[in-house]
């Protein structure tokens, strides 16, 4: 019988990642998927308590053509022309949005969306243009591609082989990500909840914008050939979300963010390899599973809980009623 | 400029400059724009130590522009401002803020303490924690507001005068010498406006300046030392007694009929 989706096996969907020659491979898959998700879920913390998702999600896009600049100009795909690309195209869009939302009467959600289809558009011509020159795949800069980060070429140091480029690169960025955000907590923080208050503690609120749209560019940058301009915005938005629906203090949700993107990979290349599909897409998937089951079962705002908080309002109403 | 005093006939009333020490606020012909519209005209004014001074005008006065040009949030097109005679930037820790209470997200995910504390940020240096000494001093001030009890509670879970209360004992925790409040009066109940009330009249007693937004004009009169009647230039400055008169609040609020009959109340409870 020809199934829509292959029959589930209970050992195959818990050892099949872990058997024999595929083992290696999907270790360096799930720890990607961590690394990504880890950098994209904490700073992307900071953009939901902003109320700024959409400008992870437009700067994730723009950084295209930044990327393709870089290219063109360097004639290499070397990491730091790549990153530069990233950094200015960062800069750019957030500007625009700025300008755009300050010099006119357009409002900043309008503003997002001319700034990051433009520049992405431009990004687009560029590589169709320059196809034969831009060693850049629009489907991989698009949807990325996981799977062959584990036979990208290692790093050595010191002699010591430490792990195909990628994901080297992608833990430099993460570890850094938790170095800012722990010497910077407090400015992240006012700036945050209250600008004003950031003001008048001498805390520039407008630089703080500006560092963190700069530093979200460097992490889209690096989870970029891995996940793709489209997937890295779940990377983003969906930790924090969950986080937030399960605590209400930030530590906490920063810490949970961080066990978010752990289980979001490792379940994620599970359901990668019982569907024999895409890792980046069952990764975003789990993500989104993960969110489900924190607002059904949430202990501070859950659907079960607000339930049975009802049902239990219902019961004990007439009993008020009858003391009042 | 001279055109605008023309229109606006005789001169403010100005109250006498203090003596010794720098006044702690003087602001010298502050002209502030949103895009490209004056807010602020040519403001002139020189608030003198240890008053409790109220800034009430007509909704569009400029009254919260005042307060976030002279903090340097919003830039000024003309004029200067000094702090205890200096620039803002570099007497900072001698000003504390209370923004309006809608302008921050109270589904934030941080507990009161964690607000209390954001006010000791302008005592710690970069990577520093609040220390222990933070901590004592923070829990002081929500002592202070009637709010310790709920140092540890989610500020979601606040009720609107809970909420002012633990802006204002973020305030005392900048241990500020001047201090600007935007509407802290705004929506809260009657316990947290006596509460309010008698915090101001300590800092007062200890020679702290509070400038008030405050935008009911019959409590205006009972709660503050001196007045600021704006509306898009200093129409007063001076003594509640001395400016709280139906010339200089018809001149402050022009035709509007329904404020004009409160004031008239107002003024009428005055002579009582």
């Amino acid at each position: 019988m020809n199934s829509l989706v292959p029959p589930f096996d209970l050992q195959q969907f818990f050892l099949g990642p872990w058997n024999g020659d595929v083992a290696g491979s999907n270790f360096w898959i799930v720890l990607m998927g961590f690394l990504v998700t880890t950098a994209c879920g904490l700073v992307g913390n900071y953009l939901i308590l902003r109320r700024m998702a959409l400008v992870g999600d437009a700067i994730s896009h723009s950084v295209l053509p930044g990327i393709a600049i870089a290219f063109l100009i360097s004639q290499n795909r070397g990491t730091l022309s790549m990153f530069l690309g990233a950094l200015a195209a960062g800069i750019v869009t957030t500007v625009i949005i700025e300008v755009i939302h300050k010099k006119t009467r357009v409002k900043q959600d309008a503003a997002i969306g001319i700034a990051f289809t433009s520049l992405f558009a431009i990004g687009v011509i560029l590589i169709s243009i320059y196809t034969s020159q831009v060693d850049l795949d629009q489907e991989c800069v698009l949807y990325g591609e996981i799977a062959f980060v584990p036979i990208e070429p290692p790093v050595k140091f010191g002699g010591v082989v430490l792990g195909p480029l990628p994901v080297v690169r992608m833990g430099i960025v993460a570890a850094l990500t938790i170095l800012l955000i722990w010497v910077f907590y407090k400015e992240l923080l006012v700036s945050s909840f209250d600008p004003g208050l950031a003001l008048s503690l001498g805390i520039n609120a407008t630089l703080v914008h500006y560092a963190l749209m700069s530093w979200l560019s460097v992490v889209v940058v690096s989870a970029f050939e891995s996940v793709g301009a489209i997937l890295v915005i779940a990377m983003l938005i969906l930790p924090g979300a969950t986080a937030s629906l399960l605590s209400d203090r930030l530590p906490v949700i920063m810490g949970m963010t961080v066990v978010h993107a752990a289980l979001s990979s490792i379940l994620g290349v599970h359901l990668a390899t019982w569907l024999n599909c895409s890792s980046a897409g069952a990764m975003v998937v789990m993500a989104s599973v993960l969110f489900t089951l924190a607002w059904i079962f949430s202990p501070h705002d859950g659907l079960i809980r607000r339930f049975v908080f009802r049902r239990f309002l219902r019961h004990e109403a007439p009993a008020v009623a009858e003391i009042s | 400029m001279s055109s605008f005093d023309e229109i606006n006939g005789p001169p403010s009333v100005i109250h006498p400059l203090p003596t010794g020490g720098p006044p702690p606020l003087e602001i010298h012909d502050m002209t502030v724009a949103y895009h490209k519209k004056p807010v602020l005209w040519g403001i002139d004014l020189v608030v003198p130590q240890g008053k409790l001074v109220g800034i009430v005008g007509p909704n569009g006065a400029g009254k919260s522009t005042l307060i976030k040009a002279v903090m340097g949030i919003l830039p000024l097109s003309s004029g200067w401002v000094k702090i205890f005679g200096a620039s803002f930037k570099s007497n900072l820790h001698r000003v504390g803020y209370v923004p309006q209470r809608e302008s921050v997200d109270w589904d934030f995910p941080v507990n009161v303490m964690d607000v209390v504390l954001m006010g000791r940020y302008g005592h710690l240096g970069l990577m520093k924690r609040p220390s222990k000494r933070d901590r004592d001093i923070a829990r002081e001030c929500l002592d202070k507001v009637k709010m310790l009890p709920y140092a540890n509670r989610q500020i979601s879970n606040l009720s609107g005068g809970q909420q002012q209360r633990v802006f204002l004992a973020r305030a005392l925790a900048q241990e500020s010498d001047l201090y600007f409040m935007d509407e802290p009066f705004a929506g809260v109940d009657a316990a947290t406006e006596s509460a309010i009330i008698a915090l101001l009249h300590e800092l007062k007693a200890r020679g702290k300046t509070i400038l008030v937004v405050h935008h009911d004009l019959p409590t205006a009169r009972n709660y503050f030392d001196m007045l600021l009647l704006l509306n898009m230039r200093v129409v007063a400055f001076g003594p509640t007694d001395e400016v709280f008169n139906y010339e200089l609040l018809q001149k402050t609020y022009g035709g509007r009929l329904t404020i004009l009959s409160e004031v008239a109340e107002a003024v009428r409870q005055k002579g009582a």
